[in-house]
């Protein structure tokens, strides 16, 4: 088990090191950030002052060189356009994009995963019809048009709720969170409703695709032969079964929903990161992109861990080894 | 004394798109308490599905259609289908062919073995680990208590089957039906079982229907026979008179197949062709292509001829010694 643990971080490190060159190539190939931010009228001095003073004139590797050791001694960088360090605009925006994906995460659990159950239980009825049918416009309808609608119809025309922006929020533990408060609430509800239909289409497809096989298995007829009502079948024996797909998916769902939920926070005007990342996209902010994408990076090989780890709690049979 | 399990004109249906076939065709025999019956046929000769016609677990499309199955003079096809949950498990219980699929590889044994308990009597979880861990000690299970706490991965296929058989066994029920639980085991702990479930048939008084397709272990094992042929029961009596005296002509056949029955380096005589589908039988008596008694008669349906209470289904029935 423990080396099992050191095996995989050290896999990880060489996988954050990778990453970070292709991310650093690839946003220095993107252009120049001092013609975005300076005034085309400035003078060629202040122009090359500039330059020198964010270390764009030194070559690419000795760029990569020092953020690399500033990054080891905490130091992720400056951004250019808030002039603020990163770490602490990432984490000014972090709590708003956690819990916008966290509700979201709730929501398509509690329904697509019963919803998949019953669709794989009764595979022939209506009810199991109309549950795939609507998984397949969960993942197939674009995500904006969805937002927008969603902003028509319960905004706009009915104005129950607040179209866009984050709410009031308050301190729970650590964080300013807008769950909080209720007015809170009505502004995450439908983000994370709109954020959560994709997931939850996956969700019914998988489980009711798990939930099929395993209604043919052997071990279910011998659960039934020994007199188990099917509702004990289904969530004693079949659901742990079928689970290791389901954890797969979810955990590199949470991981992008966090990463990559600019589509949902652009369209509901939502301060989180997603919107950061697009913006200092936008903006060049060069400190800003790369160490916000060697951020997600580390995200997904700590979900990726807790997804294996999750495995060998769930099934018996998976053996944790070393290095493997 | 009074039958435990008494099965009488059991008909299994599955319709199919491409038409009805009839996997189990008025199907009658009953077993005494601490009998066993051996239920013999090849594969495809629907002795499984009678099997699971009388545990009330036919899958999709199949349907029993027709008969009774009447369990200590309960009559099951009557039951509701939450009364017939309740007698499963508790009152008749069934053993699979494949230990290694049967038990739910996730789950500690124990933990199966408390829920199979439970779900027949109210007690708290520890007194149902109890009640397991003396079920696995009655099969001869070494050291229960730890196997309790271990996974089927953990345990031999053997080990497997003996956990399965005691699951069947927590309740006391008055029938277990075993399809061909020791198909997929080594022969040796083939033995080993046989000799136990002999064994807890005398102590415990349980019917016993014992599906299998080697005669060879039944011959050793059943009080009685009855020989399946495409889903007809065509041969029954006491083991003595099948194996001893058969007078189906499929029975004769399979018999003399027996490599055991035979010298060493001798030809083994076989019975030609295979077994029919089941969609496309011939008229009268299913097993006329393949028999070397036929004539123009077996075109019809075959009568059913009884001599010392051994039942024969059969036009030109062998007269034996």
């Amino acid at each position: 088990m423990f080396g099992y643990l050191i095996g995989r971080l050290s896999q990880a490190v060489v996988v954050v090191f990778a990453m970070s060159i292709i991310v650093f190539v690839g946003v220095y190939a993107i252009g120049n950030p001092i013609d975005v931010m300076i005034d085309p009228g400035a003078t060629q001095e202040i122009r090359e002052n500039l330059i020198r003073q964010y270390g764009l004139d030194q070559p690419l590797w000795r760029q990569y060189f020092t953020f690399v050791s500033n990054v080891f001694h905490g130091d992720l960088g400056r951004s250019m356009v808030y002039n603020i360090s990163v770490t602490s605009l990432v984490f000014s925006r972090l709590p708003a994009t956690v819990e916008l994906v966290l509700v979201s995460v709730v929501i398509a659990t509690l329904i697509g995963i019963p919803a998949g159950l019953y669709a794989g239980y009764k595979p022939g009825s209506l009810g199991a019809k109309l549950i795939m049918a609507l998984s397949v416009l969960g993942f197939s309808v674009p995500t904006f048009w969805i937002g927008m609608l969603l902003i028509m119809g319960f905004a706009v025309e009915l104005g129950w709720l607040p179209s866009g922006g984050r709410g009031e929020v308050a301190r729970f533990l650590w964080f300013d969170t807008s769950l909080a408060t209720p007015n809170g609430w009505s502004h995450v509800i439908m983000p994370a409703i709109n954020l959560s239909l994709f997931k939850m289409g996956l969700l019914i497809r998988l489980t009711r695709a798990g939930m099929v096989e395993a209604m043919g298995a052997e071990y279910v007829r011998f659960a039934r032969a020994q007199g188990l009502p099917d509702q004990q079948i289904v969530f004693s024996h079949i659901l742990r079964n079928i689970s290791i797909p389901i954890v797969t998916v979810f955990g590199l769902e949470l991981g992008s929903t966090l990463a990559f939920a600019v589509v949902t926070e652009t369209v509901f005007n939502w301060p989180g990161v997603g919107k950061l990342i697009i913006d200092s996209i936008l903006q060049l902010d060069r400190p800003v992109m790369v160490s916000y994408l060697v951020m997600v990076v580390v995200l997904f090989v700590m979900i990726n861990l807790i997804v294996d780890l999750v495995y060998a709690r769930l099934d018996p049979r998976v053996r944790l080894k070393g290095g493997a | 004394m009074s039958a435990a399990l008494d099965v009488s004109g059991l008909t299994t249906r599955f319709d199919t798109r491409s038409g009805s076939v009839t996997a189990v065709d008025n199907v009658s025999f009953s077993v005494e308490p601490g009998r066993i019956l051996g239920l013999v046929g090849e594969s495809g000769s629907g002795k499984s599905v009678t099997g699971f016609s009388i545990m009330g677990l036919v899958d999709e499309p199949g349907q029993v259609v027709a008969g009774s199955v009447t369990v200590d003079g309960v009559d099951l096809r009557s039951l509701s289908d939450d009364d017939m949950r309740k007698m499963r498990g508790s009152r008749l219980a069934m053993v699979f062919q494949d230990p290694m699929m049967t038990l739910n590889p996730v789950l500690r044994i124990g933990d199966q073995m408390a829920m199979a308990v439970r779900v027949h009597r109210k007690m708290p979880k520890r007194e149902a680990l109890e009640e397991s861990r003396k079920a696995l000690d009655i099969v001869g299970i070494p050291s229960p208590a730890e196997r309790l706490k271990a996974y089927p991965h953990q345990l031999s296929g053997g080990m497997r089957q003996r956990v399965a058989i005691a699951m069947a066994l927590l309740h006391r029920p008055s029938v277990i039906i075993a399809d061909e639980p020791t198909t997929a085991l080594d022969v040796s702990i083939q033995g080993q079982i046989l000799a136990e479930v002999r064994r807890l048939a005398d102590d415990i008084g349980t019917a016993i229907v014992w599906v299998t397709h080697d005669l060879a272990v039944v011959s050793s094992l059943a009080d009685d026979i009855c020989v399946m042929y495409a889903g007809r029961i065509v041969e029954r009596g006491t083991a003595e008179q099948v194996i001893g005296n058969p007078r189906h002509p499929y029975t004769q056949g399979l018999l003399d197949s027996i490599p055991a029955r035979h010298e060493p380096g001798g030809h083994l005589p076989q019975i030609p062709g295979s077994t029919p589908q089941l969609s496309r039988l011939p008229s009268g008596c299913p097993f006329r292509p393949r028999c070397s008694r036929a004539t123009e008669q077996c075109k019809s349906e075959p009568p059913s001829d009884s001599r010392d209470g051994q039942i024969v289904l059969c036009h030109h029935p062998l007269e034996g010694s």
